[in-house]
């Protein structure tokens, strides 16, 4: 399967290069003209010919080339060439082992089962690119002189196509026109990238101030654009007109195939990319294949398998020669000459036989091993998807297995990179804290309504259902109590196990804490006065700066808090109409005059949503007091919308801009409307202002702040509204001139604001700082000229607006700070808990403020009151040396700390940014590593995405560690990408992450599940059975007969049998084994996290244990030999009946080998074993009664009957597998009770009735304490441990002690339970 | 709302397009709540048996087999040490030995057959059917190339086949051009000394022991395998045309000259020797000597003659060729080595039991409480 991806991707490149090959002879860019003007002259002249139609065709075959391309894909495989090599090799005469039709019938097989395979995915390929090519869409002709429905496969580039309202995207096409009042088109991504918020598109410039309808008669313009490539969020080019006037086309003005419109009743575009050169089909990659570890060191194997087979080979070769030489001249007649006739000298013969051993040997090579473990992973890729568990009702989403052959991976991890938000946290923002003009707002109120949801949430609220005091929507109290049914026959325990009710009930708690915000009173009162100064000043014409400055301080927070951001007012579903005002004063019902269609707006103000009704204002402001005020009067006109619920709804690209609108519109200043250039805000008396909207800086992850310039509409002041990061606006705050009042005071609300700051982040907070600047008109202008230059740049426009951007976000006014709350996401302090306790390394790289993520690392218990934190912020690289030099020393300083486990120092490692770019310097990376390996924990804040992956990689190599990375946002996707296995969180910030993973899980906490149960069983499963395949084939009975047929390469066993022995008698239980087998419950391993290390070590298929199987293997073909052997020797036997009972008991002994390593026998097992000895049974009947003469040489014409009525064949069948397999049982056996592995001591507890375990559960949680502890090493082991045993040895040696112990509970509960 | 999920099963369609097997149920589901059904096969809750092999468990399963398989060892030992078998080598290594000179100057193509008797003497009496063997050792009759080298239908009486034999039968498949009737290594490595056994009474009277060819091979392999080509009835038309093997000396079809229907494919000691053996060292039936009647043993014990027509050289090879006298009983021939085996298994299973007893006793305590009730 690895290979498929790879064949398709490079398949994909090579086009994709000969594509560009073809395009650089002719340009560098795409030009593109409308078609319709060449619609007359068919083909040749039309300028779009050269490029790619909208057709899509994603399969790798056709019917012709299905077969030699199949083929040739197949044998990329090294394995396959191997066995068909064999295969042929019994084509000539001279070495040929077996029959050569016969020979080729198993790699026959499993090249046509994965043929097959192939062929079937194709086909469903084929069928959905047929479904998709004939979706219908509207394209223009130019001879009917409108849109006519057309196939998407009819497309080309330089089509006019008409979209209507929730129509899906053909081909990528540029904006033309839109029926949007705003020549808006609003499309959904979520196809692209899982965003679901709509986002903005702009018709073309030139289009815009099309008043009519758009002709594309009349268009006669030509596109000049980049080269089709994969990147969604690029688009450049230019459109020239006839007049010869260029504009510049953006990405805003591209509409992506397989896009959806949305709330816009229909756009026209013309056709840019079609069909494969669409930027969604050359992103699509396909799924991602990666070799696990678990494959790596089967690989290793079976290249010793090789080796071995070669050495047998080689034995048996000269051993053949030997057996020559020794007869001399005297040809003996058992001895044929070559079909020629020839006499063959030793040493020819020698070399023949070497091939001939080869193919009779073949077996030994598992050729069935690689399917097989395609089955079972897909197997268990199915299992793990159906897993409840990891279901999450809220989403309605499961796990996605995005790669299907890292199962086992999930098994072995050892390290877990993390992000902080919305991995750890909810990603859900609430507004908790304000601090504006150095005054701290602490929203008391809020805090206790919250705390009160909490509450809710927590353990005592029993029968709150009905009398709470908390305002609540009836399907809450329905399912408050289908989930107090529930309660009551669960134990409290099982509180977190997530019934849907409880679900739903969590999914509206927090849609309340999101919307819902009390005001702080004392704010509200400054807010009300200050906007009622303002109107009253705004009446008697005062100018605006007469305010004092406080209170205009808080208004402009609000304003900035209101519009600084990107957030998109909708309504669900609706399409947008845009309602012309004629006059200004107009009453409300005469306002709604609608011009495309007879869809009612209800009103034009939305009066305050539902749910903050609860949040009630002791004034509400009256509607007639509402005025439209504009300084820019032109083309004023206003936003109404269709709102269904009386709620506007806002979407936000990121959650905490949300949380700020929400929050500003508690304090009555909510955000109405936005269109391109205007933003619309309703303040208390005020009324609804807009905003002229001039630029919008949006926020990237270096500048790490986003600012708007907007022409204030009271004051008629270019401002800036910055909000960003406290750590780079403090640095931008204009240095206050400390010689006047003002200035100190600025200076003391500077440095008030930061201790807030400090404050917040202790408490867990994300902080922003507000702040604002007010431009003069010279100086806008100024900087204006230079922006538009960057703007109309072709190349080099993103470096020159962000320089434009740094010279606009200077000497900033400090307004304000918030502190927003991230909920940690339910269960993540238990998951951290229970995923350390099985070894895992669990480290958190967040792009937050260090104080902020210190916090959140105590609260999901990542660092430990008692840890002592070495914080590294030392960005100068000499000092960092020096402290990383005094921390190595220290670990190594006290080396018995580690052997004495409960005496192991304990340290978290805090590291920002700066510090861990030192770190990650080449010279220092190995310093940095030994430092953070003796730590428990480590936190790096402040990480840019780069770093974040360059930490997993450094990591990945450097300790040769199993890496797992888990994150939810774009900023997270390279180091999910660098992981061996990366896991995305389809959570809040779209679902970049999850394309980018192996692994998508909708919360946190399925990671517990998925790693310590599925991963577990995975990997135990797959490491059994592939030690078990090994072992299977390399039971070489043949081999042994060499010794009684002169290296001859004779086999005993018919030709039959011995091929399909592992094809079709012993496959199937074994594939049975690999699927279902349990070795403990998931409830026990959950339980007890520490049985997760045993996959860390890799303890079920240790190096050693491939040998130890091996030798045994040696062994069992030994007795399965020799007993017959030597109960036939010196009689009548002929060669297939001794060979057919070799075989039965053979299969016998392989059966009860896998017998013994099952651990779980359901029917399934029951039945696949007897399946697999009816089978034999039946097939060797059936064969044996078939055909007197076929099947030559073996002819085995009624052996199988005449053998099952000897008495002997009975009785060889009881007494070989018996003794074969009797040092294996007894081993078992002796180890169970010895030495048990922790996983043994777990399926011990499993049998344990249930109550019984977890009494032992609890107790190996304490101290012992028991008299009955008299062995010394527990007691020494047990008595100066704290509370938390478990926990503090889970670091150093949680597998020795934690046995110990257990066995040791296990033992003494018994004891106690004979007393 | 529908909208959304026709995208979104566009999207699924689309992008998933590469997916195989399982992540293809997000399509259809999209719908539905993609809950998963909440089944004890697809919970992996099946109802299972955990077997726990630590000592205490297991050791049950050691006695039992070593209660079962020692007294099956006593059984089958004792079974077969009730067999009678004696053995005569007449190779003729030996200078000593009758056949010494028929040994020495053996020649394929001599015509004049070379005839040795050798006495031995029963000490025991021989009571039901005795089965006459020939053994020979280090005779690899099952070298590759040895055992493929043979026309199964050709054997089978196919027309064609008798004269176009199979290219297997190479170098032996024709002769002078003539098609080789048995071809093959095989058939023409035919065993063809002829064994002939006297009683000596004690009046040193020899008389000869009555041994019967017939019955001495498969009745599958007599009666379906091996057939004469059909259309005519006599033997000697049919072969017309064919050559007898290089080292035979008289054709197939006069194998027998004593029975007629003896003769051709289906004569018995030739359809017992195309039976290749397993191991180098075998035995091939020759003759039955039927028991007469109730009270007389089959063989007295007392002094016979075994009379030798020397026609098949082993000596090349090192080989060995005996004549094997033996009684057979419900589980074959002579061979103690089950018996023993399981008498040792049964043991060794004892042995370890009581270790595991031991081992129990010291370190596993679990298994004392096994019949405490939970």
């Amino acid at each position: 399967m690895a290979r498929d991806g790879e064949d398709a991707g490079m398949v994909k490149a090579a086009k994709v290069k000969r594509q560009r090959k073809k395009k650089t002879k002719e340009n560098k860019t795409r030009t593109v003209h409308a078609n319709i003007l060449y619609d007359n002259a068919k083909g040749e002249e039309n300028p779009n010919r050269h490029y790619a139609n909208n057709k899509i065709k994603t399969t790798k075959y056709t019917l012709l080339s299905f077969l030699p391309k199949n083929l040739f894909e197949q044998f990329h495989r090294f394995a396959n060439v191997y066995f068909v090599f064999i295969a042929l090799l019994n084509f000539v005469p001279v070495v040929n082992a077996f029959q050569p039709e016969l020979a080729l019938a198993p790699v026959v097989f499993i090249l046509s089962v994965t043929a097959i395979k192939d062929l079937w995915e194709d086909y469903r390929r084929h069928r959905s690119d047929k479904e998709i090519n004939h979706m219908d869409c509207l394209v223009y002709s130019r001879v009917e002189r409108r849109y006519v429905e057309k196939y998407w496969k009819e497309v080309r580039v330089g089509d006019f196509i008409r979209l209507r309202c929730n129509e899906i995207l053909p081909a990528d096409v540029l904006l033309l026109t839109s029926s949007d009042p705003d020549r808006l088109c609003h499309i959904e991504t979520a196809t692209l990238d899982g965003e679901t918020n709509l986002k903005q598109r702009q018709v073309v410039r030139s289009f815009f101030d099309l008043d009519c309808d758009f002709d594309p008669t009349k268009y006669n313009s030509i596109i000049e654009c980049e080269k089709p490539n994969n990147d969604l969020n690029r688009f450049r080019g230019y459109i020239i007109h006839r007049s010869g006037r260029r504009d510049a086309l953006y990405k805003e003005n591209l509409l992506l195939r397989g896009c959806t419109i949305r709330n816009t009743e229909e756009a026209v575009g013309i056709v840019i990319y079609a069909g494969h050169e669409t930027k969604a089909m050359l992103n699509n990659n396909g799924p991602r294949y990666k070799r696990s570890k678990l494959e790596r060191q089967m690989n290793v194997d079976v290249f010793w398998c090789v080796i071995i087979l070669l050495v047998m080979c080689l034995f048996a070769a000269v051993g053949h020669g030997l057996w020559m030489f020794q007869y001399g001249d005297k040809r003996p007649v058992f001895d044929v000459l070559s079909p020629e006739g020839t006499d063959l000298s030793p040493i020819m013969s020698a070399i023949y036989l070497f091939l001939t051993m080869i193919i009779v040997f073949q077996v030994l090579i598992p050729i069935s091993l690689f399917v097989s473990i395609e089955i079972v992973k897909i197997c268990q890729v199915f299992f793990i998807h159906q897993d409840m568990d990891l279901y999450d009702e809220e989403t309605d989403s499961h796990l996605q297995c995005r790669a299907l052959n890292i199962t086992e991976d999930l098994g072995q991890m050892q390290y877990i990179f993390s992000d902080k938000t919305g991995t750890l946290t909810e990603n859900k923002m609430v507004f908790r804290r304000c601090t504006v003009a150095g005054v701290e707002y602490s929203h008391d109120a809020n805090a206790r309504r919250l705390a009160m949801y909490q509450e809710m949430d927590s353990e005592e609220e029993e029968c709150t259902s009905h009398g709470g005091t908390l305002p609540r929507r009836d399907s809450v109290t329905s399912h408050q109590s289908a989930r107090v049914v529930l309660r009551s026959q669960s134990t409290k325990s099982h509180r977190r196990t997530g019934s849907r009710a409880e679900a739903k009930r969590a999914s509206i708690l927090s849609k309340h804490t999101e919307k819902d915000i009390t005001p702080d009173p004392q704010l509200l009162d400054k807010v009300n006065e200050c906007s009622s100064q303002m109107d009253f000043m705004r009446f008697h014409s005062q100018p605006m700066s007469q305010l004092p400055s406080d209170l205009s301080d808080i208004i402009d927070f609000f304003i900035a808090l209101t519009i600084c951001n990107t957030v998109v007012v909708s309504s669900p579903n609706q399409p947008r109409q845009k309602v012309k005002l004629s006059e200004g004063y107009a009453p409300p019902a005469l306002l709604i005059t609608n011009r495309s269609s007879n869809r009612g707006c209800s009103s034009i103000l939305s009066s305050p949503s539902a749910e903050s009704t609860l949040t009630k204002l002791d004034e509400e402001k009256p509607p007639n007091l509402e005025h439209t005020f504009s300084p820019v009067p032109p083309c004023y006109s206003e936003k109404a919308w269709a709102v269904a619920e009386g709620e506007l709804r806002y979407e936000a690209e990121s959650p905490d801009e949300a949380a700020l609108v929400y929050a500003a519109r508690a304090y009555k200043c909510s955000l109405v409307g936005r269109l391109p250039d205007q933003v619309t805000v309703e303040l208390p008396h005020l009324g609804k202002l807009s905003f002229e909207l001039l630029h919008t800086l949006g926020f990237d992850s270096t500048r790490k702040r986003m600012s708007v310039v907007v022409r204030h509409p009271l004051t008629d002041q270019i401002t800036v509204y910055t909000k960003g990061a406290d750590s780079v606006i403090m640095d931008l705050i204009k240095p206050p001139n400390t010689g006047n009042s003002k200035g100190k005071r600025q200076k003391k609300i500077v440095y008030r604001t930061q201790n807030y700051l400090n404050l917040y982040a202790a408490d867990g907070l994300r902080t922003l700082c507000i702040a604002k600047k007010v431009l003069t008109k010279e100086e806008y202008a100024c900087w204006l000229q230079r922006h538009l230059e960057a703007e109309t740049a072709i190349q080099g426009r993103e470096e020159l607006l962000f320089e434009s951007a740094l010279r606009l976000e200077t000497n900033l006014h400090l307004l304000g700070a918030t502190g927003i709350e991230d909920r940690l996401q339910d269960g993540v302090p238990e998951t951290i808990a229970s995923l350390r306790k099985a070894g895992l390394q669990i480290w958190v790289l967040t792009g937050d403020k260090q104080e902020t993520a210190v916090n959140i690392a105590y609260a999901c218990k990542l660092l430990e009151p008692e840890e002592e934190i070495l914080t590294l912020n030392e960005a100068c690289a000499l000092l960092l040396e020096e402290s990383l030099h005094y921390i190595q020393i220290y670990p190594s300083s006290s080396p018995s700390s580690s052997s004495v486990p409960f005496m192991v120092h304990r340290l978290g490692l805090v590291i920002d940014g700066r510090t861990l770019a030192y770190a990650l310097d080449k010279s220092l990376e190995d310093k940095f590593l030994a430092v953070a390996r003796s730590c428990r924990s480590v936190l790096c804040c402040r990480s840019t995405p780069l770093q974040k992956s360059m930490v997993v990689k450094l990591v990945r190599n450097k300790l040769k560690v199993m890496t797992l990375a888990i994150g939810d946002g774009a900023n997270d996707v390279s180091m999910i990408q660098v992981a061996d296995v990366g896991v995305g969180i389809s959570g809040q910030e779209g679902m970049q992450a999850v394309m980018a993973s192996d692994f998508a899980l909708p919360r946190f906490r399925y990671l517990q599940k998925l790693l310590l149960v599925h991963g577990h069983w995975c990997y135990s499963r797959l490491a059994n059975m592939i030690l078990y395949f090994f072992y299977k084939n390399a039971v070489t009975l043949i081999f042994w007969y060499q010794f009684y047929c002169g290296f001859s390469g004779s086999a005993m066993i018919d030709q039959w049998y011995l091929i399909f022995f592992n094809l079709m008698f012993s496959a199937f239980p074994q594939l049975i084994t690999g699927t279902l087998d349990k070795d403990v419950s998931a409830e026990t391993l959950q339980q007890l996290p520490q049985l997760y290390i045993s996959g860390q070590n890799s303890e079920e298929y240790k190096p050693y244990m491939f040998w130890m199987n091996m030798i045994d293997a040696f062994y069992q073909s030994l007795v399965c030999f020799f007993i017959p052997y030597f109960a036939y020797a010196d009689s009548d036997v002929d060669l297939f009946t001794w060979g057919t009972p070799i075989t039965t008991l053979a299969l016998f002994t392989i059966l009860l080998h896998l017998g013994i390593e099952t651990k779980t026998w359901t029917w399934m097992n029951w039945l696949s074993i007897s399946f697999s000895i009816a089978l034999f049974f039946t097939v060797a009947l059936c064969y044996n009664a078939s055909c007197p003469t076929c099947y030559s040489p073996s002819n085995p014409y009624w052996t199988m009957q005449r053998l099952l009525q000897d008495p002997l064949f009975y009785f060889l069948c009881v007494i070989t597998p018996v003794t074969a397999l009797l040092p294996r049982y007894f081993y078992r056996a002796c180890q169970g009770t010895l030495f048990p592995s922790p996983v043994q001591v777990g399926r011990q507890l499993d049998k344990l009735p249930a109550e019984t375990r977890r009494n032992i559960l609890s107790l190996s949680r304490v101290k012992v304490g028991s008299p009955l502890s008299t062995k010394p090493p527990f007691l020494s082991l047990a008595k100066p441990l704290p509370k938390d045993t478990i926990t503090v040895m889970g670091h150093r040696q949680p597998l020795e002690c934690n046995l110990v112990l257990l066995v040791f509970y296990v033992k003494v509960f018994w004891i106690l339970g004979l007393v | 709302m529908i909208a959304a999920m026709m995208a979104s099963s566009y999207n699924a369609k689309e992008e998933d397009g590469h997916h195989s097997g399982s992540s293809s149920h997000g399509g259809a589901g999209a719908v539905k709540s993609k809950k998963p059904d909440n089944t004890a096969f697809k919970q992996q809750r099946l109802p299972a048996w955990q077997p726990i092999l630590t000592a205490g468990t297991v050791l049950p399963a050691f006695f039992v087999i070593g209660l079962i398989f020692i007294p099956i060892g006593i059984g089958l030992y004792v079974t077969s040490n009730n067999i009678k078998e004696f053995e005569v080598d007449y190779t003729g290594v030996d200078i000593n030995s009758p056949c010494y000179s028929c040994a020495k100057n053996f020649s394929w193509n001599s015509t004049q057959s070379c005839v040795c008797s050798v006495n031995f003497t029963l000490e025991q009496p021989f009571e039901s059917n005795v089965f006459m063997y020939y053994g020979l050792s280090n005779f690899y009759q099952n070298h590759r190339r040895y055992v493929k080298s043979r026309d199964d239908s050709q054997l089978n009486g196919d027309l064609s086949a008798l004269m176009n034999p199979s290219k297997e039968c190479e170098p032996y498949r024709t002769n002078d051009g003539l098609p080789i009737a048995p071809c093959g290594a095989i058939a023409n490595s035919l065993f063809n000394d002829t064994l002939d056994l006297y009683y000596v009474d004690s009046n040193s009277t020899k008389t000869p022991i009555p041994l019967a060819k017939k019955g001495i091979a498969w009745w599958t392999d007599k009666h379906v395998k091996f057939r004469n080509p059909s259309g005519n009835t006599n033997l000697t038309v049919t072969f017309q045309g064919t050559t007898k093997p290089v080292n035979w000396r008289k054709p197939v079809y006069e194998l027998d000259p004593s029975e007629a229907d003896n003769n051709g494919f289906i004569n018995e000691d030739f359809i017992v020797w195309m039976r290749t053996a397993a191991l180098p060292t075998f035995r091939k039936l020759y003759r039955i000597i039927q028991k007469k009647s109730g009270t007389t043993p089959t063989l007295p014990s007392g002094r016979y003659i075994l009379d030798i027509t020397y026609n098949y050289p082993v000596l090349s090879f090192d080989g060995r060729k005996r004549m094997i006298l033996s009684t057979i009983s419900w589980m074959g021939g002579k061979n103690p080595f089950l018996g023993i085996a399981y008498i040792t298994v049964g043991s060794i299973c004892f042995f370890l039991g009581v270790v595991l007893l031991i081992i129990h006793h010291k370190y596993d305590t679990r298994n004392n409480s096994a019949d405490i009730p939970n």
